[in-house]
């Protein structure tokens, strides 16, 4: 049972960084086949880089949901550089397009650093759907594989079989699980706060109700709640997750500025990139809003929750 | 509930003013901005496209008729583009085969399909008196069943249990055998959320479908998916004969773009729209009207029904009439009238449905509903003689009011004022009608457009 305890968090971190890559790049793959045979197609059809290439670009990328705002702003980067270099051939405009991308996306890659504070409050945010008690499952799991004490608050007090479901991720990571019937999700994640303290455990996962943005009593609750855990520890929480479902097009930007505007979002999950969503709404991310992605989502395994690379993603997208 | 893109379409029109005719280059820069609103509303770009050519084709050359403006005439027809793009009419749930009648649902991860299951059952409740079964066959997310059950219980209707260590084919069997012995009319087979491209589990619901023979096969999709809601469409629709579409947390989107690529790619009817968590939150797909509210013209047909729902007749008409005499209009009549808003879906219900009234921020919504509230508290503190008679509420009574509503003395005479303010207003209403009542209402409000 303690087998969790004695895994080597040293020897995790040493396994070759080419299995992470593997995974991410199976996990994307769909997404990179929606991105890039019309590209491959794209660069065969095109030998000069001309204006049709251009518009064929920003179907291509609007159809990834990279949105209209960050589409122009990427063609507008990419024809600055295919200026400045001189480009002329359509296949230098592969790698000029990933440069670009990746100058975009490259303030999100901030990897969440848990050791800070003790316990470590994390409060999860989302729609409802985002997948933000599965995030809280995946994530209890690799802070277990890390070698952390962790605990999960179940704040979610207002769906059907919330907390069951929570109880379910917490049995299979050997995690206690904090949560009462009904009640005020502020008080559930309050106890559990105090409780945590009281054991020594490193780190606490609140889950919260799904809300949408338009629901203002309901924004006004999670306000309460992120309130209720600073009465508990006065320096939590110390970070603010927003759950965000890869398959959601631009309303994703409304549900980062909303909850933003409400608790303070500190980093962002990007979940169920495994299907043919694209995962571009992460550049319209990057110009309107810049948040940190903390972790995307790719496939249904505990190890598919994985940090976010933006040279990896960016690789994964055009290999 | 649209707003982005109706706001969006309606300054692009204005440009279009006094023209004679519409024209390949007048029209031109009109069709790009409708196209990026459509695109940021999430409409796949396909749809996109083929709906650009279709406003294109019927717009040019027209004539702008005297009564209109360009931009009306171009209004006019991408409105009727675009309902017939959603599909003409409102299409029911089938119940057309011997009972138990099985309806089957199928989508993503968290699209709402257990949600959703709830909420029809309400939906087909409200339509006659019919016996109910749900199942859940999802074995794979933790505590999918013991969610359904919960549902089912709060939607008072049966539940048939299951275990996750079984095979959803044997549940699902099993299920529908219990329902024939048991005499239920309908057997509604929720499943677990699954990718499109995942071969196994859509061979598993493939699997279920040809054992159940379902009457209607449901897919459930989320409202703010973006432009992959065609290839998931597509898929699902390829995979199974779809009978119609649940269009789920349309509450939450500004935009909706999916409402209208769904329909285009599956060819299928969208016959349900979920609003909020409540499982009352379920209402008819009216395609016609939703094209109305897109377009910022107002949902009038929605209101009007909404109104018929929720207003007490007798208590209307007697309201009304008060209100053409300007006499014996009290307190307790400014409250029923509060109440009927409320059961009208409050504030925000109805000026969602107003046309012209979309720019209202939400904040300010909530802020008028609180004082709405507020008022309605206050006024339930007082004793029915000082409802009547408003002028005997001295310091001493206030005082009293105040604590037993809860707020500060200044909210009761802000009240009082107002109420003064609104006699007032009938007595003008009774001798000159309704212009002058609008002017006198604005400011009443926080957020009223001045």
């Amino acid at each position: 049972m303690f087998s969790f305890f004695k895994k080597d968090p040293a020897a995790e971190a040493a396994k070759p960084a080419a299995s992470w890559a593997e995974r991410l790049k199976s996990g994307l793959s769909r997404t990179r086949s929606a991105l890039t045979q019309p590209f491959a197609s794209l660069f065969a059809a095109h030998a000069k880089i001309d204006e049709a290439l251009y518009e064929e670009l920003e179907t291509i990328l609007i159809t990834a949901d990279v949105g209209v705002e960050a589409t122009q702003h990427l063609l507008g980067a990419l024809r600055a550089r295919v200026k400045r270099d001189g480009l002329t051939e359509a296949g230098q405009l592969k790698t000029a397009l990933k440069a670009v991308l990746g100058e975009l996306l490259a303030p999100l890659e901030q990897p969440l650093d848990v050791s800070g504070h003790k316990p470590f409050v994390i409060m999860l945010a989302g729609v409802n759907g985002a997948g933000k008690t599965t995030t809280i499952g995946k994530l209890a799991w690799r802070l277990r594989q890390e070698g952390r004490r962790v605990m999960l608050a179940a704040g979610d007090t207002f769906r059907a079989a919330a907390r069951e479901q929570l109880e379910e991720w917490g049995a299979r990571n050997q995690v206690e699980v904090i949560g009462g019937q009904g009640g005020d999700p502020a008080a559930v994640i309050f106890d559990a706060i105090q409780s945590a303290k009281a054991r020594g455990i490193d780190v606490v996962l609140a889950d919260t109700a799904g809300r949408l943005p338009t629901q203002l009593h309901l924004m006004e609750e999670l306000k309460k709640i992120r309130r209720v855990i600073q009465k508990a520890e006065p320096s939590a929480p110390h970070e603010v997750l927003l759950v965000l479902d890869a398959n959601i097009g631009q309303n994703a930007l409304t549900q980062a500025q909303a909850f933003d505007e409400a608790i303070g979002v500190t980093g962002l999950v990007l979940t169920k990139l495994d299907g043919t969503a694209k995962g571009g709404v992460i550049a319209a991310l990057a110009k309107r809003r810049p948040i940190p992605v903390r972790f995307i989502g790719v496939g249904e395994g505990l190890e598919d929750l994985q940090p976010f690379r933006v040279d990896e993603f960016v690789d994964a997208l055009f290999a | 509930m649209f707003d982005n893109l109706s706001q969006r379409l309606g300054a692009v029109v204005k440009n279009l003013r006094g023209q004679g005719r519409l024209t390949e280059a007048n029209i031109q820069d009109a069709l790009r901005e409708v196209r990026v609103a459509l695109l940021e509303a999430d409409v796949a770009l396909p749809v996109v496209r083929d709906f650009i050519a279709r406003v294109k084709e019927r717009a040019l050359g027209q004539d702008v008729l005297h009564s209109l403006t360009p931009g009306q005439m171009l209004i006019g027809i991408v409105q009727k583009e675009l309902t017939a793009l959603m599909g003409e009419q409102a299409v029911p749930l089938s119940f057309a085969a011997q009972p138990p009648v099985v309806y089957l649902m199928a989508g993503l991860q968290g699209a709402g399909k257990t949600t959703s299951c709830g909420k029809l059952v309400r939906m087909i409740r409200a339509q006659g008196k019919k016996k109910v079964l749900l199942v859940s066959c999802d074995v794979y997310r933790p505590a999918a069943i013991e969610q359904l059950k919960t549902v089912a219980a709060q939607a008072e209707a049966e539940f048939f249990p299951a275990a996750p260590d079984q095979k959803p084919l044997d549940i699902a069997l099993a299920a529908l055998d219990y329902a024939r012995r048991h005499f239920f009319d309908v057997l509604i087979v929720d499943t677990a959320g699954r990718l499109h491209v995942d071969e196994a589990m859509m061979q598993e619901i493939r699997e279920l479908h040809a054992a159940l023979k379902p009457v209607e096969t449901l897919f459930v999709v989320d409202a703010m998916q973006g432009q992959d809601a065609v290839n998931t469409a597509k898929a699902f629709g390829d995979a199974l004969p779809l009978t119609g579409i649940i269009l789920t947390k349309l509450d939450g989107d500004a935009r909706g773009g999916a409402a209208l690529s769904v329909r285009q790619v599956t060819g299928k009817p969208i016959k349900f729209v979920g609003v909020g968590e409540k499982l009352s939150g379920i209402e008819v797909f009216h395609p016609e009207r939703m094209a109305s509210r897109i377009l910022g013209m107002g949902d009038v047909l929605s209101l009007i029904e909404e109104a018929q729902k929720g207003v007490d007749q007798a208590e209307a008409l007697k309201v009304a009439k008060k209100l053409k005499t300007g006499k014996g209009f009290d307190l307790d009549d400014f409250k029923t009238q509060i109440q009927q808003m409320q059961k009208m879906g409050g504030l925000g219900g109805l000026v969602d449905k107003l046309p012209g009234m979309g720019q209202l921020k939400a904040g300010d919504l909530a802020q008028g509903e609180k004082q709405m509230r507020r008022i309605e508290g206050i006024i339930n503190s007082m004793t029915p003689q000082e409802r009547r008679q408003p002028e005997i509420i001295k310091a001493s009574r206030k005082r009293r009011i105040a604590a037993g509503a809860g707020v500060q003395v200044q909210d009761v005479n802000r009240l009082l004022a107002q109420f003064e303010q609104m006699q007032k207003m009938m007595k003008t209403f009774a001798k000159g009608g309704m212009a002058k009542m609008m002017r006198g209402m604005k400011g009443m409000l926080p957020g009223m457009p001045r």
